[in-house]
């Protein structure tokens, strides 16, 4: 409708076409996502997982990704990845549009097999649970040497030596031994370690980690955010961070990215996001929060109902429903137009059409001070 | 070597712990946990014969008082959710003794715990798992009247409407099915079945923590209201220690099947005495980008050892910067070194300096002592 | 891993030892129940006419009056020591293992065994490879295209192969191949070492027959476990780290997958080393499930208990097989 992101998909069937094809557009980020769409036709209607994301991520920079379950988060990074459709056999239920690019390449409309050569050497990635996500049946040496090999043409012996360096890189003691050892034989933070390591063994430019801590208990999750934070400085690749835990982000993320029904509906610098956010959702999110650095015990600020249905989200602003203030803008605007990503200085987008000013008083008086 | 252990934890603390309960105004206790212990055994070989225990709890005392929130915080393995289990009496303890209000119900009979059953009710972390699928609302918001025979005033599904209702769900709710509902919502299912028997204690492991954000604050909310409504009793069992400072009044950290640190939420979390409870803190993210530099976090090594083989002495002083000779050999009790503050440690930080007073600055309790 | 293994094992020994001990129990009673005293027995042996002296003289040779605690004990000792019987003046030896004689044709039951066997062996080992490779070929193509045209055809197939029972294949293969066009026809069995090229011919009827049966419930079992194990996440892992499709199918799904199939597998081939009854009859060939349907017919306890014995042996056996491999295939069970 009037919404310009809308229309552009809209007229867009092949998505690099305006472009020329295969070329970065001018001044494009090392990760460049534009206009991401993730749907997935289902019996009950189509999912729109991710509906017109963008953002960009560069080199030696964290990302932090923020949402709640069904947020489109985790789709979104298995996006980049080039997951949804792994190879040109997998029959898979997806259609995507939009454009990623990565360090010049274009990866949403490439041969799913050029993607595949990308994947593990210049992007890689970590996963929630790595027990679950740790193959049962294969030494944890014999996995990585595996990642390894698909993409180094060297013998057993070397990428073998190069697992137990990495191995040993992440702070696995007696990695020699332990290379020859089974997941089930670790702990928990060693499983992720060891998923680092093998994410890491080809020195890959983008390193996604989806969740990396949600299963580990504090003391284990500390450990990890600062190896994964050392780890960055050492190989100054670009990260993006995947959580539901704002307080893992103000531990790792340069930049913050808010999504919510599958949009981004804020995103800035970490700093910005965290001292002065601009939508409501976020202020939800950070009144749901119980600090930890804070003897607080009134009632916490919930946002009411429950997230929404990606199958029908609602029209507008999605997060009308649940939106304390959805009724303040005029002409019923938040129910009928989905507002826009606008800057309000700084590298500070927010997507509300409340005005700016009216949301900064907002914040200031209403909000802030009972946090 | 089982009745080692239960000699000494039954000795040793029940002094201290009668001297606590004095020291903090002589109401009688709900709840009164002693010397509790739960192994679970481990068989080996051919013959299966008994090769040692896992200690998932081993021996611990703490007092619940009426209208009190006394939250369980500890990392996983070590013996919360047991625990909780024990004082349901869901799970037989090994040794110890409980009593709710003042009567002992350590080894009673399921037959002979049923009355009590009325008074204590537990919530489930998992609202998917606990509510049965193929049951409605209604059905599993009345099980506890069937199970108990009891007959509410004014009727059955009255009764469990207006429970609906007073969960903030709609009495309409009645006759749909679990899966009709989002995990929120069924949390509240849960409290709503917790609460039907106006239970005096409810035992919540991991209320929240399968939940999103926004629902989580919801469902905090929820439970708060109903303690003060209802006059309700908590222990609460978590992981989350942003959740626990919120809900709680007292706190108990556990570590390895001890309660290394037991006090008033305040003392805890500003000034916290044990080495363990101390890192716990500071490795909590904090949602504040800015004081990502300033903060200084204390990182322990290593994993937890094993519950089958614990360390001598004091379990945590494997991963204890401040650990020496003492503590490989003479296990810490769990005494009173403040008023309300009770810590199971020989070398015991934020001790001599500050007596009883808490310090000004909020959170500085986990950056002190660099 | 050693005690695991020395654990099996004695079970395994056990397990035979009681299936032996309950088997021969009930071969002990059958024939009391039934009315028949021990002369009835003795006189099986003998044939027409016998005098007193003669039952006599059975019924000690053949210990058939001891209590059975003693005759099982004599039963086991004459399978793993063999045991010398003195008819009249010339002691026949009956070999390690000595399962007795048969009450019809009074020859010693193992050697009978032993003669059908490689005819069971040849028909139960071509299938199993047969109905193993096209089974698992049709469930991991299913399970990476479901809902596809080939995937529909294959499971209607599948569920075709799983109801329709064996002799109605078997006899529809018949009537086809050897009757209608005669591409195989039909002959007695030949052994391999003999003609390698004449074993095939005659096996391939029965072979393709009944390894679709078989196949069907593996394509179906293998669809399942490739369709559970594709969405677990290390599969995502694999894919993450951008291996070739094949090779994630293959080394990392299939690989999971395949184990619960060991487990059935490792039963289908115990049940069917211990003869496989209606396809031996249909394709009229003299193997053990053959010799078990005859031994019944005939009422010939002997022989019945010798094959019953031998069809659990296999069973136990594929099934220690079984556990063995699985330990070393899922390090997961070795070490708990």
């Amino acid at each position: 409708m009037t919404d310009s992101s809308e229309d552009r998909a809209g007229a867009q069937a092949t998505p690099a076409a305006t472009e020329a094809p295969g070329k970065a557009p001018r001044g494009a980020a090392f990760l460049d996502v534009r206009d991401l769409k993730v749907h997935f036709p289902t019996d009950d209607g189509l999912v729109k997982s991710v509906d017109g994301l963008t953002f960009s991520l560069e080199k030696g920079r964290t990302l932090g990704i923020v949402g709640e379950s069904g947020s489109g988060k985790s789709v979104t990074s298995l996006a980049v990845m080039g997951l949804h459709r792994a190879s040109r056999r997998q029959r898979s239920k997806v259609a995507m549009s939009g454009e990623i690019w990565l360090d010049g390449k274009e990866l949403v409309a490439a041969d799913p097999d050029e993607v595949r050569r990308l994947r593990g050497r210049e992007m890689a990635m970590i996963f929630q649970d790595p027990l679950s996500a740790l193959h049962p049946f294969y030494s944890v040496g014999n996995q990585i040497v595996e990642a390894y090999r698909v993409h180094h043409d060297v013998d057993r012996k070397t990428a073998r030596r190069r697992a137990i360096e990495m191995l040993d890189r992440v702070g696995i003691p007696q990695p020699d031994k332990r290379v020859d050892d089974h997941p089930h034989q670790f702990s928990g933070g060693m499983r992720q370690r060891a998923m680092i390591a093998m994410a890491l063994v080809n020195n890959p430019e983008l390193l996604i980690a989806d969740e990396p801590t949600t299963a580990l208990d504090v003391t284990v999750q500390a450990q990890i955010l600062d190896l994964i934070r050392d780890l960055q400085k050492e190989f100054g690749s670009a990260v993006i961070i995947i959580t539901h835990d704002l307080g893992v982000v103000a531990e790792l993320a340069d930049d913050l990215l808010v999504m919510y029904g599958g949009r981004c509906v804020e995103r800035g610098p970490a700093e910005k996001v965290f001292s002065a956010p601009r939508h409501p959702y976020t202020w939800g999110l950070l009144g749901s929060m119980p600090r930890i650095d804070r003897d607080q015990t009134d009632r916490l600020i919930p946002v009411k109902g429950s997230p929404p249905s990606l199958i029908n989200v609602p029209s507008g602003c999605a997060f009308n429903p649940r939106c304390p203030y959805a009724d303040l803008p005029e002409d019923n605007l938040t129910r009928t137009v989905r507002p826009e990503l606008r800057e309000s200085g700084g590298g500070h987008f927010s997507a509300c059409h409340l005005p700016q000013e009216e949301r900064e008083r907002i914040w200031t008086e209403e909000i802030a001070p009972r946090l | 070597m089982t009745e080692t252990t239960d000699d000494q934890s039954k000795k040793i603390p029940l002094q201290k712990g009668t001297e606590d309960a004095k020291a903090s105004d002589g109401a009688a206790p709900l709840l009164r946990v002693r010397g509790l212990v739960r192994h679970f055994p481990i068989t080996k070989g051919l013959l299966k014969r008994q090769a040692g225990a896992v200690q998932a709890v081993d021996g611990i005392d703490f007092d619940v008082r009426p209208g009190e929130t006394l939250g369980v915080v500890g990392e996983s393995g070590c013996g919360k959710s047991t625990m909780g289990r024990l004082i349901t009496r869901l799970d037989e303890p090994t040794g110890g003794t409980i009593e709710f209000q003042g009567r002992d119900i350590t080894h009673l009979s399921p037959g002979r715990l049923r009355p009590m059953r009325r008074d204590v009710q537990m919530i489930f972390q998992d609202p998917y798992g606990s509510l049965n699928p193929r049951h409605t609302i209604g059905g599993i918001v009345s099980t506890p009247f069937r199970l108990q025979g009891v007959e509410p005033e004014g009727g059955l599904k009255k009764e469990v409407q207006r429970l609906l209702e007073l969960v903030g769900l709609s009495p309409e709710h009645y006759n749909r099915y679990p899966h009709e509902f989002s995990g929120g919502q069924r949390q509240r299912i849960g409290i709503a079945r917790a609460l039907a028997l106006k239970p005096k204690l409810v035992v919540a492991d991991e209320p929240v923590s399968a939940l999103d954000v926004s629902i989580q604050a919801q469902v905090v909310n929820l439970m708060d209201d109903l303690q003060e409504e209802l006059g309700l009793t908590y222990v609460i069992i978590a992981h989350d220690l942003s959740v626990i400072r919120h809900v709680s009044d007292r706190i108990a950290v556990m570590y390895l099947g001890k309660i290394v640190e037991l006090s008033d939420r305040k003392a805890l979390y500003e000034s916290p005495m044990h080495p363990y409870t101390k890192a716990l803190l500071s490795a909590v993210p904090v949602p504040d980008p800015k004081r990502r530099t300033q903060r200084d976090r204390i990182l322990l090594k290593g994993d937890v050892p094993s519950p089958i083989n614990p360390p001598s002495g004091c379990r945590f002083r494997t991963r204890c910067w401040k650990a020496t000779e003492v503590c490989t050999t003479t296990e810490p009790p769990l005494v009173a070194l403040r008023t309300g503050h009770q810590v199971a440690c020989h070398h015991p930080e934020n001790a001599g300096d500050r007596p009883a007073a808490a310090p000004a600055e909020p959170g500085e309790g986990a950056a002190t002592g660099e | 891993m050693f005690s695991y293994l020395i654990r099996r094992l004695i079970s395994a020994v056990v397990l035979l030892l009681i299936v032996s001990a309950v088997t021969f129990g009930i071969f002990f009673l059958l024939p009391k129940l039934a009315g028949q005293t021990t002369d009835q027995l003795a006189q099986q042996y003998i044939g027409k006419a016998p005098t007193p002296a003669d039952i006599a003289a059975v019924k000690k040779n053949l210990g058939l009056d001891k209590p059975v605690f003693e005759q099982y004990w004599d039963f086991l000792k004459g399978i793993f020591a063999g045991v010398d019987y003195k008819f009249g003046p010339e002691a026949a030896k009956c070999h390690v293992p000595c399962f007795g004689y048969s009450f019809k044709t009074h020859i010693e039951v193992w050697p009978e065994i032993q003669n059908r066997l490689p005819v069971t062996l040849s028909l139960a080992a071509g299938a199993a490879v047969l109905w193993v490779v096209s089974g698992v070929a049709t469930g991991v193509l299913s399970a990476l295209r479901p809902g596809s045209f080939f995937d529909r055809m294959a499971m209607t197939v599948a569920l075709a192969g799983v109801s329709l029972p064996m002799f109605f294949t078997g006899a529809l293969a018949l009537a086809l191949f050897t009757y209608q066009w005669p591409v195989f026809e039909r002959s007695d069995y030949v052994p391999l070492l003999q003609d390698p090229f004449l074993w095939a011919r005659t096996l391939v009827l029965p072979w393709v027959t009944l390894a679709f049966l078989y196949s069907a419930l593996y394509a179906r079992l293998t669809r399942a476990g490739m369709l559970e194990t594709l969405s677990e996440d290390y599969i995502r892992t694999a894919r993450a780290k951008g291996l070739r499709e094949r090779t994630v199918v293959v080394r990392h799904g299939l690989r999971a997958a395949l184990t619960p199939i060991i487990t059935v597998f490792g039963m289908d081939l115990g049940l069917l080393l211990g003869g496989a009854l209606i396809t031996e009859q249909v394709f009229s060939l003299k193997g053990v499930g053959a010799f078990a349907v005859e031994a019944i017919n005939a009422n010939d306890l002997p022989n019945i208990l010798g094959v019953t014995l031998l069809a659990a042996f296999f069973i136990v056996i594929c099934n220690l097989v079984v556990d063995v491999l699985y330990a070393a295939v899922d390090p997961r069970v070795r070490l708990s």
